[in-house]
């Protein structure tokens, strides 16, 4: 079974496209507006702005969780806004996979079921979603953790976890919502560092971040303010991943 | 899935949940709060534990009552003069009712016996005439034994010779009174005048509770000695089973000619077989209160299961996050109540069983939780759970993803 989006055959679709994209709130909120803006596949992008921008909003319409109140947005190729409710799930239960500030870990079960239980949607049987869950928290240096529970891992591992649970299902398309937003400067750099290998081995990956040292390092900065995008900046430079590389 | 074009591919489907998958969302929810689970649990076990207990204990009470209806048979027929009405005095059957009642066919046994109302009966002459303590005294002819299929506790029944004699067979009840433990030609009571040895003791006489108090002597002791005037004032007649009721008519007609409307017949079966139908009612309303105890078991659920779609918001944002459809989230918190009354169900049927056992095997009774009960109680709870858990459910499908994540 393969990924619903991003292995289209061909020139790699874009993984995100926003054209003219606005999200109003009912009493003339608009935490979004006129905002257009196309992520490529394989992109590693970082959205700065301050508080209460509408960061969280942009990227919660990029991945489905959201939907625009005028616009068009076009995710892996599928136009979300002739989806329904149910083919949006299961377009993120494939093809997108999130991080979050608070982890979002189930306390109860151990850091190999909660990665594992990321697979629930994907109509992989138990087995194979083990076998997968295993590798992703290989991937992300958490194996001799596998059988730990939440609070038996300190911030930076659950994040990990975290992480490892949003790539096993190998998406095109990552989106990290300050994902170094609860954990100290080190240990939110390995988050970043990890995030930017993912990004390596061929996911788009588009990360929330508050941290200028850690925007400054990102190939492309989306900077929003009040709604708006400010200003869209790449940087040319070793650091970057190739635009449209190839997955493994 | 080949031939997809670019820019326009198939809107992606959501994959189903297998069915242990669904359950194990279901139970994932409640394996993280234990204690809730319990507490919420025990409404539904409490519900079903009583209703299972009622069916129980009446069905093994009816199983008792009908294995001792069984042993002591349905064709025992009493005859007692019926209340008359003119006359002040006690009513009695003519002479020799049971003879004329053995040519009645279909009658297979039957005795008499005749109340001696000036006969008291005493430990001895030492005590007051006042504390003669209701045991009647009454002639009983030597065929009452084997009408009443009553055995002796101790000593022997009167035969030909005691019958002529003072002697007494004690029903068990006046042997207890009377503080006789042993019987024999050495035990003596008081029977008007004159002292009669306790030749025998009754077994309780079920069908005919009345002989526990009696005193029995010989017809012609009776005669003799206590002025009995030979008319019987009971008839106990054994039917053949098949015509019972033939015989019931029949003999009323027979045993005074000259009255036979003046005759009351009974069958003294029927009052077990009355309980049977009280004991029938009984369970009934008892039912009903563990319906009510079920219902608000149920209510119990609904209130858990709402307050657990409110505290797990973020889980249900993460989990539609991950994929999961409206439609599977709904499953997941339905399947949870279901889960959650289903373990009710089924520690209330154990416990309903056990209460049952208990109780039955304290009361000397065969045990007998009927099948269906135990069944019933362990599935109708996983219903309740549906209906209890349907708008928690939808609640936590509409919830919006966003919201959900920011409230975790
Ligand atoms: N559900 C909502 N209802 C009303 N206003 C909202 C809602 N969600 C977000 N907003 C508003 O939209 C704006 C952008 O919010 P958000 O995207 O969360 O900002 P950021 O993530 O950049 O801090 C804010 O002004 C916020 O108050
Ligand atoms: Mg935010």
């Amino acid at each position: 079974m393969s990924a619903a989006t991003g292995t289209a055959p061909g020139p790699a679709a874009p993984a995100a496209e926003l054209e003219d994209v606005a999200r109003h709130y009912p009493g003339g909120v608009r935490a979004l507006d006129g905002v257009s803006v196309r992520i490529e596949a394989g992109e590693l992008v970082g959205i700065v702005g301050p508080s209460g921008s509408g960061k969280s909003t942009l990227l919660n319409l990029l991945g489905t969780l959201d939907t625009p109140t005028a616009g068009a947005i076009r995710i892996g190729g599928h136009d979300v806004g002739a989806l329904g409710d149910d083919a949006r799930s299961a377009l993120r239960a494939t093809g997108i996979g999130f991080v979050f500030q608070q982890f979002h870990l189930a306390a109860n079960i151990t850091a190999l079921d909660n990665v594992a239980d990321g697979l629930l949607y994907t109509g992989l049987p138990m087995r194979r979603r083990r076998e997968k869950a295993a590798a992703a928290l290989r991937r992300v240096g958490m194996a001799d953790r596998a059988g730990h529970r939440p609070h038996e891992l300190s911030g930076g591992q659950q994040q990990r976890t975290a992480i490892a649970r949003a790539v096993a299902g190998d998406p095109a398309l990552i989106l990290a919502d300050e994902p170094t937003g609860a954990l100290d400067t080190a240990t939110g750099e390995v988050v970043i560092g990890l995030l930017r290998e993912l990004n390596a081995e061929g996911a788009a990956v588009v990360v929330i971040t508050h941290d200028r040292e850690v925007a400054a390092g990102l190939p492309r900065r989306i900077q929003v303010r009040d709604g708006r995008i400010a200003a869209d900046e790449r940087t040319d430079g070793a650091r970057s991943a190739a635009v449209g590389g190839v997955r493994p | 899935m080949g031939g997809r074009r670019r820019g326009a591919p198939r809107a992606p489907v959501p994959a189903r949940l297998s069915p242990v998958d669904l359950l194990r969302t279901g139970a994932s929810g409640l394996r993280a709060r234990p204690l809730r689970v319990v507490l919420s649990a025990l409404g539904i076990a409490i519900g079903i534990a009583a209703m299972v207990a009622v069916v129980g204990i009446s069905a093994s009470s009816r199983a008792e009552l009908d294995a001792r209806i069984d042993r002591l048979g349905t064709n025992l027929l009493t005859a007692t003069p019926g209340d008359s009405m003119f006359t002040g005095e006690t009513a009695k059957l003519p002479k020799g009712a049971a003879a004329h009642g053995e040519r009645v066919g279909g009658v297979r046994r039957i005795s008499e016996v005749a109340q001696l109302d000036d006969a008291s009966v005493y430990r001895s002459d030492r005590i007051p005439k006042g504390e003669s303590g209701g045991i009647t005294t009454y002639a009983a002819d030597l065929g009452l034994l084997d009408t009443l299929e009553v055995e002796m506790a101790q000593g022997a029944w009167l035969n030909e010779a005691t019958s002529r004699y003072p002697a007494v067979v004690l029903g068990a009840k006046a042997a207890a009174q009377l503080g006789i433990t042993e019987a024999g030609p050495g035990t003596l009571v008081l029977i008007g005048a004159e002292y009669y040895s306790v030749v025998g003791v009754l077994d309780p006489v079920e069908l005919a509770p009345e002989l526990d108090r009696a005193a029995l002597v010989g017809w012609g002791v009776a005669g003799d000695r206590l002025g009995m005037d030979g008319h019987p004032t009971t008839v106990y007649a054994r039917a053949d089973p098949e015509r019972v009721d033939e015989v019931r008519e029949l003999l009323g007609r027979t045993l005074d000619p000259e009255n036979p409307n003046e005759i009351t017949m009974s069958r003294p079966s029927d009052a077990l077989q009355a309980k049977e139908a009280v004991d029938a009612a009984f369970t009934g309303l008892l039912l009903g209160l563990g319906g009510v105890a079920l219902l608000v078991g149920g209510v119990g659920v609904a209130n858990t299961m709402v307050i657990s779609v409110l505290e797990r918001r973020g889980e249900i944002g993460l989990r539609r996050a991950l994929g999961a459809t409206r439609g599977q989230i709904r499953g997941q918190f339905l399947v949870e109540a279901m889960v959650l009354s289903a373990l009710g169900g089924v520690a209330g049927a154990v416990l309903g069983g056990l209460v049952t056992a208990c109780y039955a095997l304290w009361q000397g009774w065969l045990v007998d939780v009927p099948l269906w009960a135990l069944a019933g109680g362990a599935a109708v709870p996983v219903l309740i759970g549906a209906v209890a858990g349907l708008l928690p459910a939808m609640r936590a499908a509409r919830t919006p993803p966003t919201q959900a994540l920011g409230a975790g």
